[in-house]
């Protein structure tokens, strides 16, 4: 059942992806890439590049677009609720709780805790990135490009969105 | 006017806001505190506190959070569809087109150009929550965390949820003496 196997995918990266949407890129990729095929690493990685590129929280924009892509308009909305409302829900619910142990130590320690296994993850996703680009498109385009979106992004600070954007165009130019 | 309002605000926050839900924060605290008075600075800290010690995307908490104080049920559904749906629509848009062009070289060499883009971007998340573990947790048990996640997850293949969900069980259920006396 597409629409359960949808609900599921989404609602699991977003029940225990702490640190918010960057959060739980990797536990999508997880579900949509390796668990139920839907996408190559180079699709996701696509959807992920104009994911960034765009506005907006990042997460909904993944969830939305995926699930339109296998399961029409009714597919992207059972994302979205799936990715938006059981967090939602525990929020709203919880409210009062949560105000009175917000400077607890044990729930400070809670997204502490949790942290290194997300940065594990998006080390992996990292590093399938790069060996992917690798087996593309060879190790001196890789390195080469590698190298300048880092300079861009990081040492220059130009905005992702021209980033990728001036990647797309290199892509299309020189990388067939 | 309350719902024209929160509508314009969340649809400013959505499409200004690069860099996902937490770069965001600031512009939902822009409009929310200073420019409509629905919330004191303290109130959106305490709020903005209570998001960050639960999982998810903390944009649409928020949003969803804020239009509920606002306007109830229906301020809750407005400020979450005005976040989300329009740039949800974008992408949609923008990557069916390109998927119509699949076929063609260029359209594959621009999937392929874009690839070490995304790897340098999570290469600096993943250096960001690196550090950040190293800050709260110290060198020992960050690591010790790390190696454990990479042998459950990497090597025996355990799916990822199980071992995060494992973690939070723990830190409930573990004596809360204990707790304070490692902070």
């Amino acid at each position: 059942m597409i629409y359960w196997e949808i609900f599921l995918a989404f609602f699991i990266p977003g029940i225990v992806g702490y640190g918010g949407g960057p959060a739980t890129i990797p536990l999508i990729e997880y579900e949509v890439v390796h668990r139920y095929d839907w996408m190559t690493i180079e699709e996701f990685g696509e959807v992920l590049a104009l994911g960034n590129a765009l506005p907006g929280p990042i997460a909904t924009k993944m969830a939305g677009f995926i699930a339109f892509e296998q399961a029409g308009i009714l597919g992207a909305i059972v994302a979205l609720f799936a990715t938006i409302a059981p967090s939602l829900i525990l929020m709203l619910i919880l409210l009062s709780v949560l105000l009175k142990f917000k400077d607890s130590p044990k729930v400070k320690l809670l997204s502490s805790v949790v942290r290194p296994t997300i940065a594990v993850l998006l080390g992996a996703m990292t590093f399938r990135f790069m060996e992917t680009s690798y087996l593309d498109s060879g190790w001196l385009q890789t390195g080469f490009m590698l190298v300048v979106s880092y300079v861009l992004l990081e040492k220059i600070k130009v905005h992702p969105a021209y980033v990728i954007l001036s990647a797309l165009i290199y892509g299309a130019l020189f990388l067939h | 006017m309350k719902q024209a309002n929160l509508f314009m605000a969340f649809l400013r926050v959505g499409l200004l806001g690069y860099g996902g839900g937490p770069a965001s924060i600031p512009l939902i605290q822009k409009e929310v505190v200073d420019k409509y008075e629905w919330m004191t600075d303290e109130e959106f800290s305490d709020m903005l506190a209570i998001g960050n010690t639960l999982p998810g995307p903390i944009a649409t908490k928020l949003a969803g959070y804020i239009g509920y104080r606002v306007s109830g049920i229906s301020g809750m559904l407005n400020a979450l569809l005005a976040s989300v749906i329009p740039t949800v629509i974008l992408m949609i848009i923008l990557l069916t087109s390109l998927a119509s062009f699949r076929e063609y070289d260029w359209v594959q060499g621009m999937t392929r150009g874009v690839l070490p883009v995304v790897a340098v971007m999570l290469g600096v998340l993943t250096w960001n929550f690196f550090k950040k573990s190293h800050t709260d947790l110290g060198w020992l048990k960050a690591s010790l965390l790390v190696i454990a996640s990479v042998l459950l997850i990497q090597l025996v293949g355990m799916h990822p949820a199980i071992v995060i969900a494992a973690l939070i069980l723990f830190v409930l259920l573990k004596p809360a003496r204990k707790a304070g006396e490692e902070e």
